[in-house]
């Protein structure tokens, strides 16, 4: 965000002019300096302590209930000065970042608080007669306070031209989910404010107390999820360890099968669990013996059936895993073909489980576009043909298709073949003469010949 | 322990109910939780409830908490909301203006007719819940009431003198709660057999930081209750409601975590490296051991995980140690297995700890070279030499003879307190 355009430079400061007249223009006689001043110290403190939710792409923390409070206590205008501070806050941030957050702040909190007097609220400590009316035009001030900021934002978004995104691209339940906490936050401003009558400023202490731990509990499971997800995926690696053409090969699936997911519109638990069924798909290849999986030329009876095997394998390794019946579909079937001559099942076309034709795309995907011991990696553009001339008879076309949309949009980093090396840890590693993935090798449609 | 292992039984929770392996800890305190509740149902019935309706919100709202229970890691129910609903109501001095008039026995009564129904449907899809759990939220409840109502007059209620008020709350808080700690302490040292220190150190570790959110939600409410009326015992949900979900994904999250290290680790098994089985037992029998030693919960999860993947690096080899067993491999040949597991667990980046003790699991007790291994490395030591020397046939009289066999390299290969330890566990016939 280094360099602005000229039009995101005249918009924020356009918005921060607005805000600044706003508060200008008063009334400012019935605000108590007070409170107004301690509600800003514990604004600046909450501000400052929040951390990022959601990667870190929005940002909403616990103090907009203190700015929500203000709406109540202080009125619209002392909302807004309150919101002004949300500058001075001490997390490192750039003076532009600073100076839109505050802007944005200030006139959500004051066009909150005009609608909290419009729908027949109050400004000051609100007493026991108010006691239930008080939620409505509360709920409605918090909704109006959400709303602005969103709108300022998804200005100041438009005026960096990255708003790219139509309405169908929108993924809606995280966005739900954001507005639906910030929401939430926001009405426990209502909480501070009826309970500063009785402990003041003390009141926020109490309040956010629980918030924070909250926060800090969603900390701990998010570190704890990145741990298990970086375990698993070390995990799937080692059983790759014995051959250095399929290394990163479960990793590389498990991006392509999130790509493609992603592309569908699925939500983030299931492009989770599509990720996790790529990144386990070929788990059960240990119980297959090595000479069999590395063997160059046709395969006998028993030794197609040996290969067969490897699903059910991997299947019955991950089945006590608390992962959704996705994952483990997708391990399960992602030898099927579209045509019902894939294995274990011989399932075809709608019958094999949405997550298994996905897994089955990247896999194939992957294996073109990966060097192996008998022959070089192919490009991108010849796995993209290849993949369209199978669709219909071994992949599902929708499949193909959106993981063509995406690797033409995000690219696609092909593995970079490293060259077997000398060092003492890997002397036991092998490499394939054929991979059971390949498309066009004798393994793929054996079973009629 | 051996023969029951050997056919893994399919477990989706590891979650054990009711009052399954109890001691008299967990008797007692079912027991008094269950007399108390009687009697204060009994009584209120008999004098009929104050401010019924007040009475009525709080119990739905402790009832809809209990039903929302959560199971944090560790086999440990607790209900956020239930409690904190709980401890609102005992500490409520004035609703709306008015000053609130219940009872001792009242709190109790409406507190265990709130769990009691917030239980039934759980009850009814026969998922019982943990006794001495559910008992525990009782009591506490129940202590804090004895404490606090009698209290009320003092506080001054018309206008409340408030930051007494407040300092009584948060002083009774931290005895009722740290009762409550030692309690939970003592049932699960016996339930486990571990240390009471131990047990006492862990049970702070897991609740102290939920207990400061459902306490000051507690409070929260009692004093939001003064302005707000009953109303705010319905804002007071949102922020705890939101502490609980995070608890709830991250107990969700560690339970899948230990499932995955399970599973994976059983690719050797079926690469045919080890044994079938073996990663499990190694990991049972270390557990049991370390509890023995006195070893706390998070050093019994690294533990646990080690043991699991202790044999990781046989991955790496072209040919299979001959029927898995390391104990029979070469020295050196061990030691590189190791080496290699190490390796590959230390990749994850999250794991360091683990890859230690898989690193120096071969070490004689004193070490080569840098100090002696950290005692899960030893204790991973003992627990494979003892399923690799079992071999096919766990009798009675085998398991002594590999007892007595390991017993006698006591010192100079295995640590002679695992080896007593060992020795105990063989005693009580737990082996």
């Amino acid at each position: 965000m280094s360099e602005l355009p000229v039009s995101a430079r005249l918009y924020i400061a356009s918005v921060a002019v607005v805000a600044l007249g706003a508060i200008a223009a008063g009334p400012h006689a019935e605000i108590d300096v007070a409170v107004l001043v301690l509600l800003a110290v514990l604004f600046v403190l909450a501000e400052s302590i929040s951390t990022m939710v959601d990667g870190g792409r929005v940002g909403i923390s616990p103090s907009s209930s203190v700015s929500l409070a203000a709406v109540v206590l202080v009125g619209p205008v002392g909302a807004a000065i309150v919101g002004m501070c949300a500058g001075a806050h001490i997390r490192r941030q750039q003076l532009v970042k600073r100076v839109f957050n505050a802007a944005q702040f200030a006139l959500a909190g004051y066009a909150a608080g005009h609608v909290f007097l419009a729908t027949g609220g109050q400004t000051g400590v609100p007493g026991t007669e108010s006691f239930p009316y008080i939620l409505v035009p509360f709920a409605l001030a918090v909704v109006s306070h959400t709303l602005v900021n969103a709108l300022l934002l998804a200005g100041l978004m438009w005026c960096l031209g990255a708003v790219g995104p139509s309405p169908r691209a929108v993924r809606w339940r995280p966005l739900a989910r954001l507005e639906l906490s910030s929401f939430g936050y926001g009405m426990v401003g209502l909480f501070i404010a009826a309970i500063w009558g009785v402990v003041g400023a003390f009141a926020v202490v109490l309040v956010l107390l629980p918030l924070f731990i909250a926060r800090w509990g969603f900390q701990q499971y998010v570190a704890e999820q990145q741990a298990h997800d970086a375990t698993l995926a070390t995990l799937a690696q080692a059983v790759e360890t014995k051959d250095y053409y399929t290394r990163g090969h479960c990793m590389r699936v498990a991006r392509a099968a999130r790509m493609i997911a992603q592309e569908l519109g699925m939500s983030a638990e299931r492009t989770q669990s599509i990720g996790y069924a790529g990144m386990l798909h070929d788990i059960g290849k240990l119980g297959v013996p090595t000479k069999v999986l590395q063997k160059a030329g046709p395969l006998t009876e028993e030794e197609f059936a040996a290969i067969q095997l490897h699903p059910m394998r991997g299947y019955e390794i991950v089945r006590e895993i608390g992962f959704l019946d996705e994952t483990l579909d997708g391990i399960l079937h992602h030898h099927e073909r579209m045509d019902g001559r894939g294995y274990p099942m011989g399932l075809a076309g709608t019958d094999i489980p949405e997550s298994a034709r996905i897994i089955s795309t990247a896999d194939v995907f992957d294996c073109i576009t990966s060097t192996r011991a008998y022959r070089r990696a192919r490009s991108v553009e010849e796995a993209i043909a290849e993949l369209r001339r199978h669709a219909g008879t071994q992949f599902d076309p929708r499949m193909v298709e959106a993981l063509i949309t995406a690797v033409q949009r995000e690219g696609w980093s092909t593995s970079d073949p490293v060259e077997p090396s000398t060092s003492d840890v890997f002397e036991t590693a092998e490499t394939t003469q054929q991979d059971h993935d390949d498309p066009g090798l004798p393994i793929v449609g054996e079973r009629d010949a | 322990m051996r023969g029951a292992d050997i056919t893994p039984r399919p477990r989706r929770s590891g979650r054990e109910c009711g009052l399954s392996r109890s001691g008299p800890a967990t008797w007692l305190v079912v027991g008094g939780a269950t007399i108390i509740a009687a009697a204060a149902l009994l009584w209120t019935l008999r004098t009929g409830f104050q401010q019924p309706l007040i009475a009525l919100v709080f119990g739905v709202v402790i009832a809809c908490g209990e039903l929302s229970r959560i199971t944090l890691p560790g086999n440990r129910e607790i209900a956020p909301i239930a409690t904190a609903g709980g401890i609102g109501y005992t500490f409520l001095t004035v609703v709306g203006g008015q000053a609130a008039e219940h009872s001792v026995p009242q709190v109790i009564a409406v507190t265990t007719l709130g769990l009691v129904l917030g239980e039934l449907p759980y009850i009814a899809i026969s998922r019982q819940p943990r006794y001495v759990d559910l008992a525990r939220r009782l009591l506490l409840v129940a202590l804090l009431a004895v404490l606090f109502r009698p209290l009320v007059p003092y506080l001054g209620v018309d206008p409340p003198n408030w930051w007494l008020t407040l300092t009584a709350m948060a002083v009774l808080l931290v005895i009722t709660w740290t009762l409550d700690f030692m309690g939970a302490a003592w049932v699960r040292a016996q339930r486990l057999r571990t240390r009471y220190g131990a047990a006492l150190a862990d049970e702070w570790t897991a609740h102290s930081v939920i207990g400061v959110a459902i306490g000051s939600s507690g409070i929260l409410i009692a004093l939001a209750s003064s302005v707000m009326g009953v109303t705010a015992v319905l804002v007071f949900l949102i922020p705890l409601l939101v502490t609980q979900v995070a608890f709830r994904r991250f107990a969700e999250i560690r339970r899948t975590y230990l499932q995955t290290v399970r599973a994976l680790s059983r690719v050797t098994e079926v690469g045919g490296y080890v044994d079938h089985g073996h990663s499990r037992r190694v990991s049972q029998l270390a557990r049991s051991l370390g509890r023995e030693l006195g070893l706390r919960e998070g050093q019994l999860l690294e533990l646990e995980y080690a043991s699991l993947m202790h044999d990781i690096g046989q991955l790496s080899l072209r040919d299979p140690v001959p029927q898995g067993a390391t104990v029979f491999a070469p020295p050196g040949e061990q030691r590189r297995i190791a080496e290699l597991g190490s390796a590959v667990i230390r990749e994850t980046g999250v794991l360091d700890a683990v890859a230690e003790l898989v690193r120096r699991q071969c070490e004689p007790p004193e070490g080569v070279g840098d100090g002696p291994p950290p005692l899960g490395s030893r204790i991973i030591k003992v627990a494979n030499a003892f399923d690799d020397l079992l071999g096919q046939e766990p009798d009675a009289s085998r398991v002594d003879a590999v007892v007595d066999r390991i017993r006698m390299d006591s010192g100079s290969e295995y640590d002679p307190r695992v080896v007593a330890a060992l020795a105990r566990l063989r005693e009580q016939e737990r082996l």
